[in-house]
């Protein structure tokens, strides 16, 4: 017999914020899903939208690959802004 | 609701010492373990087996306390206890998916709890007798479950850790709403007092017990400790819950069922008298008083529950072809 | 005091459906459902517990919410049949959620504009929440109904079962009527039009009910819901006058 599949749950906590990764359930289809994630995740005022996606449907970045995906970045110090030296006299920029 | 300390995990691993060591130091350093990374199986196994004797506590723990819902004395407190096994049944659900992101599925976990391989925490084989039960499991089970979780949320394995903020977010109202009750009863008539001092009685050894063995007889503790899975060892903790538990009892004009309990100027805390580890054995090898039944209850629901699960993957198969078919 | 008497069969429908309800708490067929059901559950005991407070004002002879809920027999409850019924599988649960629901929703939307600002107030709170049951338990019987041969089967069982007691839903209370809460009557077309795609969608056919079962509204229930008030009422009943 096959296994319920598995949902990933995304909260959107007020509108203006980006939904956020809260947890995972089970459904045996979205409509489920949703219902499920609202009922599950959702208790205590924490949310005014959700995503579910199946957690099939992820695709992530390989944690082997973190070193070349990520550390080549670290040395381009230049993509920040304490990165030029203004004077204090021109003020905030 | 948390149970004891890790029954029965093998830490067991065969990687190479270098992996291993580098593997130490992002711990060392504090460095949070995601489920894609690369850890020893030993690491791996003991977590698979302590996140789920954790889940498996919170649904079996829905039981006992599922007990007095229908028969709740105020409907404020029959409102509040739902919602707490509410809580109970999602604190399961978030623990069981936190397990799954190492590669063991819910039905997996499930299996091995209705068939007895799993164990779960011994606390909920005792049987709920009165009211009074319902405040007293808030206040103590509850309570060193909290001392318990509290580290939990510092694991090295990220999606424990992140389920337990959650969890102890939203378990911060069960102890109060415990206490409450408890309080309610020690300031009511004399049978609610008696009532409540003989949940006490009843139920005070049982969540020492919670905290597992001695240190000195507890295997999987070093190892633990140093991969960060567990903060604190188990007799510090239950000597946080001691401490912390036996000024609120004196609050309440209620009796610890200690007569050797004595508060210990030198080391700060109270010293307790001895546990019967034999019956904490018994309990943890499925011999306790309602172990049979929880299980039943599990299974039960779980095969009566068939027809529905396979209806709903059924129905989604049929929506899923008429999609296809409307393309 | 009809006010007074119609507020709690309302309070009663809330409380007994809300209480059966909660026996699933712990024995759902999924995890997800074990949250899902007292959600529902605990929606209705706050209808209840508002309504039964809202009552004893009413009253105004010193009972408050417990005293009503806890100190009354099955023989003053004034509970739809529909409501106390068992709670039977999952398919009995769900179907009679939705029934209950697809009721309450234009019933309080009806009594938004209540003259009676606590019912004001209930019904604002309560349309939302009668929404999602609809939707939810809709969801479960289309699911069922158009599931598996054994679920279709049970679907249909709980259809011929629970079909006979949707009469009592449209009648009005034994308080007669109430200018502070809508005409029951008037609701079977709402009623009527929220089930229509569900069963069509589930495949279910709504049986003709040649005899409706009613009397919960005048005390004549069924023989389940005596054995109900016994386990809710047991404790409060065994110590007179504590508090809790």
């Amino acid at each position: 017999m096959t296994e319920t599949p598995l949902w990933e749950v995304f909260i959107r906590p007020r509108n203006g914020l980006a939904h956020k990764h809260v947890g995972s359930l089970h459904a045996a289809d979205e409509v489920l899903a949703l219902q499920a994630a609202r009922d599950v995740y959702t208790r205590r005022g924490e949310g005014v939208s959700i995503w579910v996606v199946p957690s099939v449907a992820i695709t992530a970045s390989d944690p082997d690959h973190a070193a070349e995906n990520f550390e080549p970045t670290a040395d381009k110090i230049y993509r920040h802004p304490t990165f030029y030296d203004i004077p204090d006299d021109v003020g905030h920029m | 609701m948390y149970s004891q300390g890790l029954i029965g995990a093998d830490g067991r691993t065969t990687e190479t010492p270098e992996f291993l060591q580098a593997f130490q130091k992002r711990i060392d350093a504090e460095d949070k373990i995601e489920p894609k990374d690369a850890m020893p199986e030993g690491y791996r196994k003991t977590l698979v087996r302590q996140i789920g004797q954790h889940a498996h506590s919170e649904i079996v723990g829905m039981l006992p306390e599922g007990n007095w819902i229908t028969r709740a004395p105020s409907l404020r407190r029959k409102a509040a206890l739902l919602a707490k096994v509410q809580d109970e049944g999602g604190h399961g659900l978030y623990l069981y998916a936190a397990a799954e992101t190492l590669g063991v599925s819910r039905e997996e976990m499930t299996e091995e709890l209705l068939s007895g391989k799993a164990k779960y925490s011994s606390i909920f084989n005792y049987p709920t007798l009165s009211w009074a039960d319902i405040g007293i499991i808030g206040w103590l089970v509850d309570g060193a479950a909290i001392m318990n979780q509290i580290p939990l949320c510092r694991c090295s394995f990220g999606p424990y850790a992140r389920a337990m903020i959650r969890v102890c977010k939203e378990e911060s109202f069960h102890q109060r709403q415990g206490y409450e009750i408890v309080m309610t009863l020690a300031q009511g008539t004399p049978e609610q007092k008696e009532m409540a001092q003989d949940a006490l009685n009843r139920w005070w050894w049982p969540s020492l017990m919670m905290f597992g063995p001695h240190d000195a007889d507890s295997q999987h503790s070093d190892q633990s400790m140093a991969w960060k899975i567990k903060r604190f060892t188990n007799d510090e903790l239950r000597q946080k819950f001691i401490d912390a538990t036996v000024p609120q009892a004196e609050y309440l004009g209620l009796t610890v069922p200690d007569a050797d309990l004595a508060w210990n100027e030198a080391k700060g805390g109270y010293d307790h008298g001895p546990i019967d580890w034999g019956e904490f054995w018994r309990v943890v090898k499925g011999h306790g008083p309602m172990a049979r039944d929880r299980i039943k209850a599990r299974k039960k629901a779980w095969d009566e529950g068939a027809w529905v699960r396979e209806a709903a993957l059924a129905h989604a198969e049929k929506r899923a072809a008429r999609k296809i078919a409307a393309e | 005091m009809a006010l007074f008497e119609a507020v709690l069969e309302l309070a009663d429908d809330h409380l007994v459906l809300g209480h059966r309800l909660s026996e699933w708490c712990g024995h759902a067929p999924m995890l997800e459902e074990d949250l899902a059901l007292p959600n529902m559950a605990l929606d209705l005991i706050g209808t209840a517990r508002t309504l039964y407070d809202h009552a004893a004002k009413l009253e105004g002879r010193g009972r408050d919410e417990d005293a009503l809920a806890y100190l009354r027999g099955e023989r003053e409850y004034r509970n739809l049949l529909l409501c106390e019924r068992p709670n039977g599988d999952f398919a009995h649960t769900m179907l009679r959620q939705l029934y209950f629901a697809a009721f309450m929703q234009p019933y309080w939307t009806a009594a938004l504009g209540s003259a009676d600002e606590t019912i004001a107030g209930v019904a604002g709170k309560a349309v939302k929440e009668m929404a999602y049951h609809i939707r939810h338990a809709g969801e479960w019987v289309i699911r069922l109904g158009d599931g598996t041969e054994e679920s279709a089967a049970r679907m249909q069982e709980a259809v011929v079962e629970l079909h006979p007691y949707t009469g009592e839903l449209f009648e009005e209370g034994a308080a007669g009527d109430v200018a502070e809460l809508p005409s029951r009557a008037v609701m079977r077309g709402a009623w009527t039009a929220t089930l229509q795609p569900i069963f069509a969608e589930a495949l279910l056919q709504m049986p003709e009910v040649p005899y409706p079962q009613t009397g919960g509204r005048s005390g004549l229930h069924g023989e389940g819901l005596g054995h109900l008030l016994a386990e809710m009422q047991s404790v409060y009943r065994a110590h007179p006058g504590a508090s809790w």
